[in-house]
């Protein structure tokens, strides 16, 4: 029997944001529910700001949710404080985009890797610490010599498996990875995928993984929750989504992957729309402007997410 | 030949000691043909087309050797000044990130129609006629209105839209897009593909575009080079490229794409990683990446094979033309 590590319910997190003089709000996550079971890995997939970073970090609570609630075991994460604080820091573990970014140029990989447990008092004493960083660099692939070297002595797939390294090094139960790979080359983000797929399961990770690239997303989860415009449109099974999409902005997504065959050409044969402006959402469904299916009841209210059919699928559309 | 390049060679460093970030690089492009330049990051795909548009950063990487003919002229050492004064053919490149490329506090119109003046030497309601008709030939709906918008109000589809149009101001005969549709997520970047096509067919402009991704090659190009380590390791017509790649490298980056693998428990890898310029001195810069590697290989510049009609690698061991799965 799986346990539920993670639950989040109705979280809505907005920002503040300023364009030319005037202050708007903008909604980056507006009423998503997700869970997630013991040694699964649940992929989030959809376009450029449609909320999923801000979903990994509100879990992880590096922004301040408006509302919402998100337990870990059980126990509440937003309102955590010293040990139960403690436990969610150490347990839930972020894997960022931008490897560079995440590790501080003027700290060695070591002192990175360590950090978590450094802040916790992981560690029993210096040599605990120092087998601990060995330990950690070795199950990401890189010699435990990396550990007094710096980040810009690394290449970016050396990089992210530091960053990755620093993620695990707590033994933690849940891997935020927002991105991972997005910025490595093919050959390279295919080494870094690898990894990943082996330490879930040698260590029996449960993952979060975020991307917007639906590829990336099939060849890691067991399943899809797909985002458009602060909500989740679907999810289901990986490969449910992947075989027999439904939502028309996830069938979109799918058909619009450039296949790398060129005797099956889509280009000026598959017409998408565009999405609308962040600053002025629409009342209804927000995915309407760019549907085949809308009618009038997609304009004036939206979609809640409902199962249909036979699959374990959620969908919010008013016209499946 | 719109464009023609031979043996092209850029390079930094010292005159008595230079690096080549492209190494002897040659390719054409013909009327109305889309020419993908592949190759992941760091290859030399930015640092060949600056070369081909005279804008290689200063001071920096130069051509150190090479010949790049536009529309039948040399151009190899003219600054685009001198090829606009000279009337020579006429080229325009696009960027990655249109954001970068367009002023955030100047409206849309205005960015045009700088654009029109310069190349058309008119302003005012000649312009901005001119820039209308620009952006309806990019589809962008409510010219009228958008014209007026500043940068920010535009969603990145649009804005390369834009950056698109003001390419087009000068009637290009050639068009270098480097990486147009990285930033952009994949129901866009279609729409944005879709209309590079639509363009070189209805203007018979010639288009290099310049992508990592080997999913967008097969949409769109009509012939590929593959590029590795400064060099072009492999040109073909898409269908052959795909159908039978014969360089180790080229078939190496369609082994790993994930979306050939989906569900597979591991992904097939290229092991290590790109070389930094000038590291490998002799024989095949792939050689250490590369399964099939021999003795040859490390001692000896590998030779250009001609393997049918249009269909080239750099290697001494070419792979049989199996299809991959
Ligand atoms: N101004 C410069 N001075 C010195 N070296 C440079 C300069 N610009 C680029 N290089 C080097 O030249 C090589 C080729 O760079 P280039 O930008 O052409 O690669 P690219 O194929 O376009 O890569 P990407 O996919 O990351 O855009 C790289 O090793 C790069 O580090
Ligand atoms: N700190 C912030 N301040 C203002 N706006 C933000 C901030 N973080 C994210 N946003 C905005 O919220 C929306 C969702 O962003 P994000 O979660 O990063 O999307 P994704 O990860 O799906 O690309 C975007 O419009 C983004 O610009
Ligand atoms: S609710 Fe309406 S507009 Fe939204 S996806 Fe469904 S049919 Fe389309
Ligand atoms: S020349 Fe040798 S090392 Fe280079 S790609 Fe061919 S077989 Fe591989
Ligand atoms: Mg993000
Ligand atoms: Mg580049």
């Amino acid at each position: 029997m799986s346990e539920t590590l993670l639950e989040v319910r109705d979280l809505k997190t907005s920002f503040n944001v300023k364009r030319s003089g005037r202050k708007y709000r903008l909604k980056a996550v507006d009423g998503v529910s997700l869970s997630l079971v013991s040694g699964e890995v649940l992929g989030i997939v959809g376009e450029s700001g449609c909320g999923k970073t801000t979903v990994g970090r509100s879990i992880v609570r590096l922004v301040q949710p408006d509302s919402g609630a998100i337990q870990f075991r059980g126990g509440d994460v937003l309102g955590a404080r010293g040990a139960a604080l403690r436990d969610v820091r150490l347990n839930l573990r972020m894997v960022f985009q931008d490897p560079y970014a995440s590790l501080n140029p003027r700290r060695s990989i070591g002192d990175s890797v360590a950090e978590a447990g450094d802040i916790n008092g992981v560690f029993k004493s210096r040599a605990d610490r120092a087998a601990r960083i060995a330990e950690t660099l070795s199950a990401v692939g890189l010699e435990p010599s990396f550990a007094t070297r710096y980040p810009h002595e690394l290449s970016g797939g050396q990089r992210q498996r530091a960053g990755i390294a620093r993620a695990i090094l707590p033994a933690p139960a849940v891997i935020i990875a927002d991105e991972p790979v997005s910025a490595l080359d093919v050959s390279v983000q295919a080494q870094v995928l690898n990894l990943m797929m082996d330490l879930r399961e040698r260590l029996g990770l449960s993952m979060l993984f975020i991307s917007h690239d639906i590829g990336v997303i099939g060849q890691i989860s067991d399943r899809v929750a797909v985002m458009y415009m602060g909500r989740v449109v679907e999810l289901s099974d990986a490969r449910t989504i992947l075989d027999r999409a439904m939502h028309p902005y996830t069938r979109a997504l799918m058909a619009a992957v450039p296949k790398p065959d060129p005797s099956q050409r889509i280009v000026g044969v598959v017409e998408t729309g565009e999405p609308p402006s962040q600053f002025n959402r629409p009342t209804g469904c927000a995915y309407a402007a760019r549907c085949p299916l809308a009618s009038e009841r997609c304009l004036a209210e939206a979609p809640l997410l409902r199962p249909i059919g036979p699959d374990n699928r959620l969908v919010a559309c008013h016209n499946l | 030949m719109m464009l023609s390049v031979r043996d092209l060679t850029v390079s930094i460093g010292p005159e008595t000691a230079p690096i080549d970030i492209v190494s002897g690089v040659s390719f054409d492009i013909g009327k109305g043909e889309i020419l993908g330049l592949v190759g992941e990051s760091g290859c030399g795909k930015s640092m060949t087309s600056l070369a081909v548009m005279g804008l290689l950063p200063q001071p920096g990487p130069r051509i150190r050797g090479g010949r790049i003919d536009l529309v039948g002229a040399d151009v190899t050492q003219l600054q685009p000044w001198q090829r606009v004064e000279a009337g020579h053919g006429r080229i325009a490149m696009i960027f990655q990130e249109p954001m970068t490329s367009l002023n955030p506090v100047r409206r849309i119109g205005d960015q045009i129609a700088e654009a029109v003046r310069v190349h058309d030497g008119v302003s005012g309601a000649a312009a901005q006629a001119r820039a209308h008709e620009l952006l309806d030939l990019v589809r962008i709906p409510d010219a009228a209105l958008q014209l007026a918008a500043y940068p920010h109000q535009l969603s990145g589809g649009q804005r390369q839209r834009i950056m698109i149009a003001i390419a087009l101001a000068c009637r290009p005969q050639v068009l270098i897009a480097d990486e147009p549709t990285t930033a952009l997520d994949v129901t866009i970047q279609i729409q944005i593909l879709g209309l590079l096509r639509d363009l070189c067919n209805r203007l018979d402009m010639s288009i290099l575009f310049i992508t990592h991704d080997m999913g967008v090659i097969a949409q769109l190009a009509d012939r590929v080079a593959v590029m590795y380590g400064g060099r072009i390791v492999e040109t073909a017509d898409v269908g052959a490229l795909f159908n039978e790649p014969r360089h180790h490298y080229t078939r190496g980056l369609m082994d790993c794409m994930p979306a050939r693998n989906l569900g597979a428990r591991r992904l097939p890898t290229i092991a290590g990683q790109a070389p930094r310029p000038g590291a490998i001195r002799t024989g095949c810069v792939f050689a250490p990446r590369c399964a099939a590697v021999q003795d040859l290989c490390l001692v000896a510049a590998p030779p250009r094979i001609v393997l049918s009609e249009g269909h080239e690698a750099l290697c001494a061991f070419p792979l049989q033309g199996e299809r991959p799965s």
